[in-house]
């Protein structure tokens, strides 16, 4: 064992004879390990090439197991010094095959798949996905009323935690720390809350095709409303500790600057679409759901501190959605406490089908806004049958780290944490 | 513009024997196009001003199967202006045995840059090549990955770098007694055990 390894080490000028390489590949095949030499020496895939770079320049990879890449991205840089010339995302290190796993699932089935997808905003994945179930099923028209009203809530309080967890970790990217505490406590009541309607804090499968698992629990819009209370004047706090801070404004603002054509072209969505100054929300423009009755503003960065479509006027945006879902769920909890209230012959899954047979190959994509943009799935059925033929699902995470290269470019090695963390990626979505 | 005239657009510039079917029996209406004149047609949809189509929703490949010997790959195009949506389709052989070449579809990455990675991830998974794409690498997978995962007739490797890639022995190491139960299934007419007929 121990002479094999003394060979191993072997660098690679010495000459290799016939036996050498015999023993090589008799370790490789019995003891059927890695040889470490052989693949761990360097990072890999690269596109880059060390023998193309200009005098001054090096490659620099950051990530796959960094905190401020949000997860595991690597990201291969350029530098010439501290100014970055070129970058190249590497992603794929949390490919779980989830459309491989839906083609072999019933449309029910695959809905916890879809909360493991964007595991920070589980309900609003599941709303789309339901939603766009029920729409190739045909029975968009059928949902009781209290159920929509109860989905819009749940998912508008999933997407306050979600944009908590951007602001907050993105503060850290940048070097405040408080923020992220307090942040971080408030998610922790949302998650409760959340806890207490499905028994999960973060994976849901709450939301079913046609229906929902359960009712809210008795006393939940009482809760849900104190707790609203108690958030309204810690987003105040907020705007103040962070938005408004100075060292945040100079790390952010001006920083990362996305022209909204690009970002129409890169096919970018959600809060940096509309950080870059186009009024455009899926919740409006599509109208689905419940969307269309309630009152909710559309916030969009208009460089109030630098330009237009900086780092801070996406996250502003964020923080001005937490205000509208604010908003949102005061509505909601209205609805259901008035004429939708609570029956004790109100059966959530009254709705949902019993088969989910499709009739005929029906091919049909359905999108709508999750805290990242625009999520949507791509679905074709089979005749007869409740397993898709083929589904697909088109992550707004992956189309708004595709622009990365765009506007890094020309920035500092620092400035590069802050344009990836304002991009509010979720690997486990964008990977899939 | 409604589908019909979107239709009678593309008919007026590129002639009938651009567009080879339409289908309007679907849930989205949708144009399967002559492959080679994709690019063109999507350039005047994207820039024609009465069209606009400014943002590629979603780009998806799907395979037939090596029964129906071809693959699609559909394309859900969006003009955020006028709030109008078009599905289009281009069809290609399958090429199923090794020694023919990979299905090809001309890319439109240079119309829509968000299609760059979006047709990476379709010739990663599927195994179509977009000709004239400027950075066709895998995306997902690895770099040395052998096989494309969503076509209908993918084998596994049986080892990537002397790691075992069939996880098959899972039962056994965690201690799973009960019986085994086929978790996939397959579309017959009762493949759905509730209603199957006693």
């Amino acid at each position: 064992m121990c002479r094999f390894r003394v060979l191993c080490l072997e660098t690679p000028n010495t000459k290799t004879t016939y036996e050498h390489s015999l023993i090589l590949s008799f370790i490789q095949s019995t003891l059927s390990t890695t040889l470490y030499q052989n693949y761990l020496l360097q990072s890999e895939p690269n596109k880059f090439s060390a023998d193309t770079l200009q005098v001054g320049e090096m490659i620099v990879n950051m990530g796959p197991q960094h905190p401020s890449t949000h997860g595991v991205l690597r990201l291969e840089v350029i530098t010439d010094g501290e100014i970055i010339t070129e970058v190249a995302p590497h992603i794929g290190y949390l490919h779980r095959c989830f459309e491989k796993h839906a083609e072999h699932m019933a449309y029910n089935q695959t809905i916890p798949y879809v909360d493991r997808m964007d595991y920070l905003a589980a309900m609003n994945s599941e709303h789309v996905w339901c939603m766009g179930v029920e729409k190739l099923l045909g029975i968009t028209g059928q949902i009781p009323r209290r159920v929509e009203y109860i989905r819009v809530l749940v998912a508008e309080l999933n997407r306050i935690a979600s944009h908590f967890v951007a602001i907050g970790t993105y503060a850290i990217d940048i070097g405040a720390f408080t923020p992220f505490l307090w942040l971080l406590r408030d998610r922790e009541h949302i998650q409760r809350l959340l806890e207490w309607v499905s028994g999960a804090r973060m994976l849901y499968n709450y939301i079913w095709v046609g229906g929902l698992y359960y009712d809210l629990p008795i006393g939940f819009e009482e809760r849900c409303q104190e707790f609203i209370d108690y958030l309204q004047p810690k987003l105040d706090e907020l705007d103040t500790i962070l938005l408004e801070n100075k060292i945040f404004i100079a790390r952010t603002a001006n920083v990362g600057i996305l022209p909204l054509d690009v970002a129409i072209n890169y096919g970018c969505s959600g809060p940096m679409l509309r950080g870059s100054g186009l009024r455009h929300d899926l919740r409006r423009v599509d109208g689905y759901s419940v969307y269309p009755e309630l009152e909710f503003d559309i916030p969009i960065g208009q460089g109030l501190v630098g330009t237009t479509g900086d780092c801070w006027d996406r996250n502003y945006v964020r923080a001005l959605e937490c205000r509208e879902s604010i908003k949102i769920i005061r509505q909601c909890l209205e609805r259901l406490t008035g004429d939708l209230k609570r029956t004790p012959d109100f059966d959530p899954q009254a709705a949902c089908p019993k088969k989910m047979r499709m009739t005929g190959t029906q091919e049909l994509y359905f999108r709508g806004e999750t805290p990242r943009g625009e999520l949507g799935y791509f679905f074709r059925t089979t005749d007869r049958s409740d397993v898709p033929f083929r589904c697909h699902g088109r992550s707004p995470c992956f189309s708004n780290l595709s622009v990365l290269h765009e506007i890094a470019k020309g920035c500092m090695v620092a400035d590069l944490i802050a344009i990836v963390g304002s991009v509010d990626i979720v690997l486990g979505e964008l990977d899939r | 513009m409604l589908f019909e005239e979107l239709r009678d657009f593309i008919v007026a510039q590129f002639g009938e024997e651009s567009i080879l079917a339409t289908r309007t029996d679907n849930q989205q209406p949708y144009l399967v196009l002559a492959t080679e004149r994709l690019p063109d047609i999507c350039l005047a949809l994207h820039d024609n001003a009465q069209t606009y189509f400014d943002f590629l929703s979603c780009l998806t490949g799907l395979d037939n199967g090596p029964e129906a010997g071809t693959m699609e790959v559909a394309y859900n195009l969006y003009s955020i202006p006028y709030d109008h949506h078009l599905m289009l389709k281009v069809q290609v052989p399958r090429n199923t045995t090794p020694e023919q070449l990979m299905p090809q579809v001309p890319t439109v990455s240079h119309i829509w840059r968000t299609a760059d990675w979006h047709e990476r991830e379709v010739f990663d998974l599927l195994g179509i090549y977009f000709k004239d794409h400027p950075d066709m690498r895998r995306i997902l997978c690895a770099a040395d990955w052998e096989g494309h995962p969503l076509r209908k007739d993918y084998q596994l490797q049986n080892y990537y770098h002397g790691i075992k890639v069939p996880f098959d022995r899972h039962n056994e190491f965690n201690g799973f007694k009960g019986e085994l139960r086929e978790l996939t299934t397959t579309p017959t007419p009762f493949s759905d055990k509730r209603e199957k007929p006693e």
